[in-house]
């Protein structure tokens, strides 16, 4: 009796964190379809004579209308400026680090434990501390408020050669590429058809680490970027406040919620990989 | 490995040409100018003076520097004591094989990690505002909370924990979750039928094994909570705040490097920064090296 009154108090608890989890988000979601009125009077749906008690027909879709048509900071350009942004330096940070990490895995050469070290040193730096001296490489340049500023620096990260150095070290055998290349397989080849199959899994993980950083990255482009129109989402909703009134809480809400949503479709979509990478590097398995 | 040799020499250096040249110009590089930098006071990019080791002299003297790192230092203690228990304990508490849905729990408690900052920062705004704001209805709704308690008047530490604590505890528990599925299920059993008591399976055979994960997410969180910036700084409208409440140690870097133009001042406390996470940096990179050696 006693073990069945624990388990119902831990599937209360735990549903009573879930809810408490996802409450601003379904209270983002309300607030993105209400008028201000609306806003300043409920937490959640407007009540009226509806469906569940809810006055369905006062629900709008006027902010998103107004974030997607504004002249000034228009959402649907900052989106596909992120998306650009994002998806570019993720598959080159894939790429370059895939082929990093594969040299330091499975190459035998004379620089091999230098450059192994470098990755590690690299790792030490705390990324505020590059800020002020490459804003300052960006100027001489002539980067600044280009895309070239913003992906160059992040598309060959240490961290991303170190992943990769580890799971090829542990779970590709040598047999197989000496194999192929006795047939007369080429390097370039060996790479491509060979080893990045295996990886496939980091790469997913790996895509989807970077991809993330890229678009919830605020302090770089903040930095880099001048010209609004070239403005990722995460810049664009900051100045978001200087085209609207403070008190805009459903464009505020929308924009806030349109930033996000792709974001949480790519992670359903790849959230195994992406928690398995994740936990990858601290977790032995 | 082999002692002879298959493959071109040349082909490893060409795999890593591509990290090789962007490490050397944009890490290489700044590294070493940041460090002159530091010796310098700019005014923008373009120009800039020599100034010995002026900069350093000022920050010890700078009230400001203080009142950031000692705002980022109580954010990062807090976050440790409030948030490492909860991560633990939903990890601890989802870990149950009877359980239902828990991969959908898991998820639920993972996805406000995938939020950047600077969208919870945004966002608030509004949450904390006294009033119209969800913090305050909530806390009205359950316990008759003052519905217009002004948050970011008040209390802007407060506010930042709670928002810290909504991002980051099932991000940690994450972690956690995949350390308790290395604690041998079989000690456990022998343990539970051995008579010992939830407390000491936890103490005895629990803690051991995650021990190591601990330690990493313990490191990882404090080395995160250090470069704070977004979140304050979107918060408090771009400021920082009243009474330089929501004042860290980045948006201080930011602020005199890209506000007032001094790259150089920025710099400095860019390497004051640097020597306080190092030694944190270095041990989890350890832990997250650990791997290579079985």
């Amino acid at each position: 009796m006693v073990d069945r009154f624990q388990r119902a108090i831990t599937v209360i608890f735990l549903w009573f964190f879930a809810i408490l989890t996802l409450l601003p988000f379904f209270w983002m979601l309300c607030g993105s379809f209400k008028n201000t009125g609306d806003f300043l009077t409920g937490l959640f749906l407007p009540q009226g004579s509806g469906l569940f008690g809810v006055a369905w027909d006062r629900l709008t879709w006027d902010n998103y209308r107004e974030i997607f048509t504004n002249e000034r900071v228009n959402f649907f350009h900052s989106g596909m400026n992120s998306v650009f942004l994002a998806s570019v330096t993720s598959l080159l940070a894939t790429l370059a680090s895939a082929m990093g990490g594969y040299a330091l895995a499975k190459f035998n050469f004379r620089l091999r434990k230098p450059i192994t070290a470098l990755v590690l040193l690299t790792l030490l730096i705390p990324p505020p501390l590059l800020l002020a001296p490459t804003y300052q490489l960006l100027y001489w340049l002539n980067l600044l408020d280009t895309y070239t500023g913003l992906i160059l620096p992040a598309a060959a990260p240490a961290f991303g050669v170190f992943l990769f150095r580890q799971a090829i070290l542990n779970a590709i055998s040598n047999d197989i590429i000496d194999a192929a290349r006795i047939d007369g397989c080429g390097e370039g080849r060996i790479f491509f058809s060979i080893i990045l199959p295996l990886v496939r899994p980091m790469m997913g993980a790996f895509l989807m680490i970077t991809f993330l950083a890229m678009w919830n990255n605020f302090i770089t482009p903040q930095v880099v970027l001048q010209t609004p129109e070239k403005f990722p989402l995460a810049v664009a909703i900051v100045n978001l406040r200087e085209a609207y009134n403070m008190q805009e809480y459903g464009i505020s809400t929308a924009s806030t919620l349109f930033s996000i949503a792709p974001i949480a479709c790519l992670f359903l979509l790849l959230q195994r990989e992406y928690l398995s990478g994740l936990t990858s590097g601290a977790v032995k398995g | 490995m082999a002692q002879y040799r298959l493959h071109n020499p040349l082909a490893p250096y060409l795999f890593l040409s591509p990290f090789l040249l962007i490490i050397g110009v944009f890490v290489a590089y700044p590294l070493l100018q940041s460090v002159n930098l530091a010796f310098h006071q700019t005014f923008g990019p373009g120009f800039q003076r020599f100034v010995y080791l002026d900069n350093f002299f000022n920050l010890l003297q700078d009230p400001l520097f203080w009142k950031a790192l000692r705002n980022t230092l109580t954010y990062a203690v807090a976050t440790l004591f409030i948030q490492m228990p909860l991560a633990l304990g939903l990890a601890l508490l989802l870990n149950q094989p009877w359980l239902r849905g828990r991969t959908f729990l898991r998820l639920i408690f993972f996805s406000p990690a995938l939020v950047g900052p600077v969208f919870v920062g945004f966002l608030s705004t509004i949450v904390f505002a006294g009033r119209v704001g969800l913090l305050n209805r909530v806390l009205n709704g359950l316990f008759g909370f003052n519905p217009d308690y002004a948050w970011l008047q008040n209390h802007v530490m407060g506010a930042l924990i709670i928002a810290g604590l909504w991002m980051y505890v099932g991000f940690n528990m994450i972690f956690f979750l995949a350390a308790l599925q290395n604690v041998n299920s079989d000690l456990l059993d022998a343990a539970r039928i051995d008579g010992a008591k939830a407390w000491q399976r936890f103490n005895h055979v629990i803690l051991p094994a995650i021990r190591p994960v601990f330690g990493f997410v313990v490191l990882l969180s404090l080395i995160g909570s250090f470069q704070l910036f977004e979140l304050p700084f979107v918060l408090l409208n771009q400021t920082a705040g009243p009474d330089y409440q929501g004042l860290t140690i980045v948006m201080y870097l930011y602020l005199n490097g890209f506000e007032i133009g001094d790259l150089g001042y920025a710099s400095a406390i860019g390497w004051v920064l640097a020597v306080i996470l190092i030694v944190p940096t270095a041990l989890q990179r350890f832990y997250f090296g650990r791997k290579e050696e079985d």
